[in-house]
């Protein structure tokens, strides 16, 4: 029978199917964070329940962790990670703390180690892990309840999903990366308009894209509200996982191979809908309002919200023009910048930060910027720092940090001001998602830098009269 | 979790879409380790503002919110729930929810009824000429009532019959126990596990 790559895996996991009851799908794979664990161990602990599957489970510290050298200092913060120290402790599980070589961003830390694979399921307290469909595992963002759920049985019950087929043709002109498609997508299919969907990007421009860059599009799945974001497995991701740490190895990688292979929509298999964008027509896209819906190319203006056919569209661009302090004519290009935030589990990675560096060297951050790098995990960092990326980023002048969730959400010591305006490469520009009162404009990590030298939204294309950079980077 | 058949109670008109989970629970409340004590997190960057909803005595007791399209989107927090719960809201009306919100209520025991836009429009007409007035939600019915306004509700059948008998979802699935061992034979031994190798 044939079938969309979302449904064969959902297939392959059914554990129990009922009428009239969702589903009961097997979990590969479960990863944990400080934020929406505590109260999931509480239920275990109550009912007297242990985690069924320690080794299919893998803890992290991120969302709280500051990113400058030294402890915790903020007590309500320490005690939320020292929290799930115990209870890994407790319970058995494995954790990379701060300060260890593993430890990063949930998102960063799995694929780096070689555990997201093709035909998996994962899932995690944490609505970018739509990250991991990039390797064509079914990755679910998750609440607290749904975690203790996992960690009691290692299933999840799940009503089936409908199935989205996005398809990117053409190709990307320099300059123009992931980030600009997934932006361009959820624009043009709204923040609702993934809702109970999985989204299959599909199209020789996705198929293009690195497996890094991969994970930047399915990690922005849930900004258009889909529950998961999906690439079939090629080449690409076959030699991405070659020889990781957790990657099969011998007889099992070629008998791991030979399953991946067969994950793809069969020919004559249907989506419930479909979507078609050229990659040709894009160029550099960033946010103006307060949902990641709400972008533009960078060439465009502020819209007028009178513009808005609809009601509530008109309602929405009214609320975020006067959180974002906007007047509607603006040209994007001359928004000033406060901040640039260059990290997350959207852009952290080590493909990131090369292509912000190469549009920094030889240029300074303007002197009203100050621009944060925030590596996606602390390999990506040693990574970055045996590129000597991080003599680049300091040589013009922009602060080198350690890894963690960082700025991306205002639960650490990173945060914006009230009224503070951030060019940011993370996911979500919601009023005040990395502070209080703070505006985020969302970019690609080429958009970040260029931003940085220039002190209002630009691309490097507008660096050319500022002499020496040349931009390039792996689309 | 508690049973839920029906519930009247103080209806809060929160005239906005696209209510996002950082709106309804911003980060920096999230640290506490305890599922209680976030109703101060509730809309806290809102409720600075005079003129939010619920700053209006009027609304006090409110219990069910009716809101604009798209409620919910972003973050998979579940302190979003527990932060309306904690506050004591029941029922969230809105025309459209985001899919993880939505499952994250459903476990939690607070009701997302989906009504379609034109009658979210009707009651909120209805609660600006009746400040404080109370909605009748109906879950047996599948219905929300608000004076003469009555509008039936979308909820799928499995999350009502949990709500309405008050089930606890690991507690169903471990029935199953059997199953899942049986499934667990059956997996490739390529499959990674995270304990090292």
């Amino acid at each position: 029978m044939s079938g969309t790559l979302a449904e064969k895996v959902w297939d392959a996991h059914v554990v129990r199917r009922a009428e009239g009851e969702p589903d009961l799908l097997y979990i590969d794979l479960h990863l944990l964070h400080e934020v929406t664990s505590p109260q999931a161990f509480d239920g275990l602990r109550l009912a007297g329940r242990p985690v069924r599957r320690p080794d299919l489970t893998l803890a992290t510290e991120d969302h709280n962790v500051p990113t400058t050298p030294g402890p915790i200092t903020d007590p309500v913060s320490k005690i939320q990670v020292d929290t799930l120290r115990r209870n890994c402790e407790e319970f058995g599980l494995r954790l990379y703390p701060m300060g260890d070589v593993d430890q990063g961003i949930v998102h960063v830390v799995g694929p780096q180690l070689g555990l997201t694979q093709p035909g998996m399921t994962v899932v995690c307290g944490d609505s970018h892990t739509s990250t991991h469909g990039a390797f064509g595992a079914l990755a679910l963002g998750i609440g607290t309840s749904e975690v203790e759920h996992v960690l009691a049985t290692q299933t999840l019950s799940l009503r089936p999903f409908r199935t989205l087929a996005v398809n990117v043709v053409g190709h990307l002109h320099e300059g123009v990366t992931a980030k600009d498609i997934v932006l361009a997508v959820i624009a043009k299919i709204g923040t609702g308009g993934g809702q109970g969907y999985v989204i299959e990007y599909r199209g020789e421009a996705i198929e293009a894209l690195s497996m890094e860059a991969r994970m930047t599009v399915c990690n922005m799945s849930i900004e258009a509200g889909a529950r998961a974001g999906m690439i079939a497995p090629d080449q690409t991701t076959f030699d991405y996982l070659k020889g990781r740490q957790h990657a099969p190895q011998g007889a099992d990688w070629d008998a791991a191979v030979a399953e991946w292979t067969a994950l793809r929509t069969d020919d004559d298999a249907e989506f419930d809908e479909q979507v078609e964008l050229d990659a040709s027509d894009l160029t550099p896209f960033v946010t103006w309002g307060t949902n990641p819906g709400q972008g533009l190319p960078l060439a465009d203006s502020v819209p007028d919200p009178e513009s808005f056919a609809d009601e509530s569209d008109r309602m929405s661009a009214a609320n975020a023009l006067a959180y974002m302090d906007l007047e509607p004519g603006t040209r994007l290009r001359d928004i000033s910048i406060d901040t640039v935030f260059v990290g997350s589990c959207t852009n952290g990675r080590i493909e990131d930060l090369r292509a912000a560096a190469a549009v920094v060297k030889g240029h300074q951050v303007a002197e009203s910027v100050r621009m944060l790098v925030v590596p996606g995990s602390a390999r990506v960092r040693l990574q970055a720092e045996a590129e000597g990326l991080d003599a680049v980023f300091i040589a013009a002048g922009a602060e080198w940090r350690l890894p963690g969730c960082s700025m991306c959400l205002g639960m650490n010591p990173d945060t914006l001001s009230p009224g503070e305006r951030s060019a940011s490469t993370s996911n979500r520009n919601f009023e005040g998602r990395q502070g209080k009162g703070g505006r985020t404009h969302l970019v690609s990590p080429l958009v970040a830098a260029a931003t940085a030298i220039r002190g209002t939204l630009s691309s490097p294309a507008d660096l050319a009269g500022l002499g020496t950079s040349s931009a390039t980077q792996e689309a | 979790m508690d049973k839920f058949e029906t519930h009247t109670g103080v209806g809060v008109p929160l005239r906005r879409s696209n209510v996002d989970t950082d709106q309804i629970i911003p980060a920096e409340y999230l640290k506490r380790v305890t599922r209680t004590g976030f109703e101060d997190g509730l809309f806290a960057a809102w409720r600075k503002d005079e003129s939010f909803v619920l700053n209006n005595p009027v609304y006090a007791a409110g219990s069910v919110l009716v809101a604009g399209p798209d409620f919910g989107t972003g973050s998979s927090r579940e302190h979003a729930v527990w932060a309306l719960m904690n506050y004591g809201f029941r029922v969230v009306v809105s025309s459209r929810f985001a899919d993880i919100f939505r499952g994250n209520s459903g476990k939690a025991g607070l009701l997302t009824a989906i009504v379609s836009q034109d009658n979210v429009e009707l009651i909120w007409k209805f609660l600006d000429n009746n400040p404080g007035a109370e909605i009748t939600v109906d879950l047996l019915a599948r219905t929300v009532q608000a004076g003469e306004i009555v509008a039936p509700f979308d909820i799928d059948d499995y999350t009502r019959w949990r709500l309405l008998e008050g089930l606890d979802d690991i507690g169903l699935t471990l029935r199953h126990e059997e199953e899942v061992t049986e499934f667990e034979k059956t997996r490739p031994s390529h499959k990674p596990v995270t304990t090292l190798t």
